[in-house]
């Protein structure tokens, strides 16, 4: 077994192999190189070229129009607003539901065995 | 000295846990000591998995030389406490023995300004010896003990910050749980030695008939290791108890949590394996399970604020593909063809991912521990630009996202990879679950990223710096197992997972205690 071979990491219908992983990624990363040198060489950091422009105006204070973590993806969970309205109404934080669902699911699991379901 | 590695495994840890205290006004001396004392304990772990995979299962007899020597009548039944340490057993002391080396450095900084360090240190190493104990030993009674004393070392380390009021509640939260889910162990214990007249559990799965108040006993076994596991929809406890437990913690509580799950797959595989066609619909309990818990985990991490609490959903989820993969192994135990084709394979997933799993949720949860560390708050909304303040923990975190997103080459990777395959041969819609919460995950964690360290710089932090060193220290050996395990997958399946999984299924050789009996 070569040592190519001995990093392929097989599963019943596939494998992975990280070196030729690492292969592609070094081909895609001068991909990357090769769009990057074509960008527009007129570009200065640090100068006002980099600053934000809102038509004129003046610009807020960039702490205050930050994006927050309670922001993203508001989306996503408003479309899902009925599953997680039944989600919440699990976690309640009580530890007397804690226990009621540990009996609940052992009465489940139970009835399953026993009852050979 | 190696025949007596698994009791040196508990008795080093236990004296270090008990000497701990006496160093209370010695400065750093209780961080140190606990450095040390896991330090060695990690040595001996790796001398015991190495001793196990030369030489097979170690049994080691407490108050006699052998396990043939048994009551003078010459009834042959053991009557001994006795560990018996086989491929996964070893597999998972060496878990918990690196974690708890890796919590004790990284709280060597962490937790430097709190008061109480002796009885931290003392509460660190004692949760490691139940960690052990539950892992290494062969009797269900031993099992129930080590349980308990890892559910109070453990509560009192979620109190530990007991100035806050949610710790506090987090610890009793934890304490009630774990009680409840060890005096139902006990009571199933009970039940198998009202039975059988032993606590073996190679002598019991001898005997198991499979009767009605077996199946009771598993039963209860079943939902009390699935709730200390953290699996839905027992799980609520978990978010609570990792949130509120220093980041020092979180790695050994974190294996805690895995050795409960290791408990359940050692009751169905080895207790119950000889009734293999009856434990099918345990099998596909614990995947359907497993599902729920990864997608229910996922979609209530994707809603948090608290970074931590965030985190700690994401530890619930993982949990469901451990349980998919060796659920799908359990599902298939009485299918030869099917066990040999997929199922030993998706064993294998599952249990590599409990080491992956380990090692990137640990870093993970430092790297949230040390936002905590250097801006006083979990709250997400109140954090930003923060990657050029903390450029290793920005990279340490970056690993540990890629990681858990199953984003290759990281670690990850390669056990999400055997779970989606395998899972797929018993049920293409477990796959799609799978797959699903991977992207998911990756979702949440970009939310993370964007909030906490990218954007523009937060006023408030500008003066902020780097995590002091052991900190930084510990959180890049675990991105670097990280990117290791990733790269070298083979390696640890070779040597580690596949032997484990092995055991598991092996159930004669346990029976005959590697051979001896």
């Amino acid at each position: 077994m070569s040592w190519l071979e001995s990093l392929t990491l097989n599963s019943p219908s596939g494998f992975w192999n990280p070196i030729v992983w690492l292969a592609f990624l070094i081909v895609f990363a001068v991909i990357g190189y090769i769009i990057y040198s074509r960008g527009n060489r007129s570009y200065k950091p640090n100068t006002d070229q980099v600053k934000p422009y809102l038509s004129g105006n003046e610009v807020e204070d960039v702490e205050e129009i930050r994006v927050r973590a309670g922001d993203i993806y508001w989306g996503f969970i408003e479309a899902l607003k009925g599953y997680y309205n039944v989600l919440m109404r699990m976690h309640t934080g009580d530890i007397r539901d804690y226990i009621l669902w540990y009996l609940g699911l052992g009465a489940i699991i139970l009835f399953i065995l026993v009852g050979g379901v | 000295m190696i025949e007596h590695l698994p009791a040196l495994m508990i008795a080093v840890p236990l004296f270090g846990a008990f000497v701990a205290p006496l160093l209370k006004k010695k400065g750093s001396a209780p961080a140190v000591w606990a450095m040390m004392i896991t330090g060695v304990t990690l040595g001996m772990a790796l001398l015991l998995v190495r001793q196990v995979l030369i030489q097979g299962i170690m049994v080691y007899v407490f108050g006699a030389d052998n396990p043939h020597l048994v009551l003078p009548s010459g009834y042959r039944v053991p009557i001994r406490i006795i560990f018996e340490v086989d491929a996964i057993g070893a597999f998972m002391a060496l878990s918990a023995a690196l974690m708890s080396f890796i919590g004790a450095m990284y709280s060597y900084s962490h937790v430097r300004n709190e008061t109480g360090l002796e009885k931290y240190y003392a509460l660190l190493l004692l949760l490691e010896v139940g960690i052990l104990g539950m892992v290494l030993t062969g009797d269900l009674f031993n099992l129930f003990v080590f349980l308990e004393i890892a559910g109070i070392a453990g509560s009192a380390l979620v109190g530990f910050r007991n100035y806050r009021g949610e710790a506090s509640e987090a610890g009793i939260k934890y304490l009630i749980v774990s009680a409840v889910a060890s005096l139902m162990v006990l009571f199933s214990i009970g039940l198998l030695y009202g039975e059988y007249g032993n606590l073996n559990i190679a002598y019991l799965s001898t005997q198991i008939g499979f009767n009605t108040v077996d199946i009771i006993a598993l039963g209860i076994l079943f939902t009390s290791f699935a709730m200390k596991c953290g699996s839905v929809p027992t799980h609520h406890w978990v978010p609570d108890a990792y949130t509120e437990v220093p980041s020092g913690i979180n790695p050994t509580l974190l294996v805690a949590t895995y050795a409960s799950l290791y408990a359940l797959f050692r009751v169905s595989f080895s207790l119950f394996g000889k009734v293999s066609s009856g434990m099918s619909s345990v099998g596909w309990i614990m995947c359907v399970l497993g599902v729920l818990t990864m997608f229910i985990g996922v979609t209530m991490a994707l809603v948090q604020k608290d970074v931590k609490r965030l985190m700690s959903y994401h530890a619930i989820s993982q949990t469901g593909y451990m349980l998919l993969g060796v659920g799908v192994g359990l599902a298939v135990l009485n299918d030869p063809a099917k066990l040999a084709a997929f199922g030993r394979d998706a064993m294998a997933g599952g249990i590599f991912h409990i080491i992956n799993h380990i090692i990137y949720k640990s870093l993970l949860l430092m790297t949230a521990g040390a936002l905590f560390y250097v801006t006083g708050t979990r709250n997400l909304n109140e954090m930003g630009g923060l990657a050029r303040r903390m450029p290793y923990t920005t990279i340490a975190f970056i690993v540990g996202a890629a990681a858990i997103s199953g984003i290759p080459p990281f670690n990850g990777f390669a056990s999400k990879f055997l779970i989606y395959e395998t899972s797929y041969q018993l049920s293409p819609i477990f796959a799609i679950f799978a797959m699903v919460t991977s992207v998911l995950t990756l979702a949440s964690f970009v939310k993370v990223f964007a909030s906490a360290f990218l954007g523009p710089p937060v006023k408030k932090y500008e003066e902020v710096k780097e995590v002091p060193r052991s900190m930084v220290v510990a959180m890049l050996i675990l991105a670097a197992l990280c990117l290791l395990f990733g790269l070298f997958p083979n390696v640890v399946l070779d040597k580690l997972v596949y032997p484990a999984a092995d055991a598991l299924l092996k159930l004669s050789n346990y029976q005959t205690w590697g051979g001896i009996l």
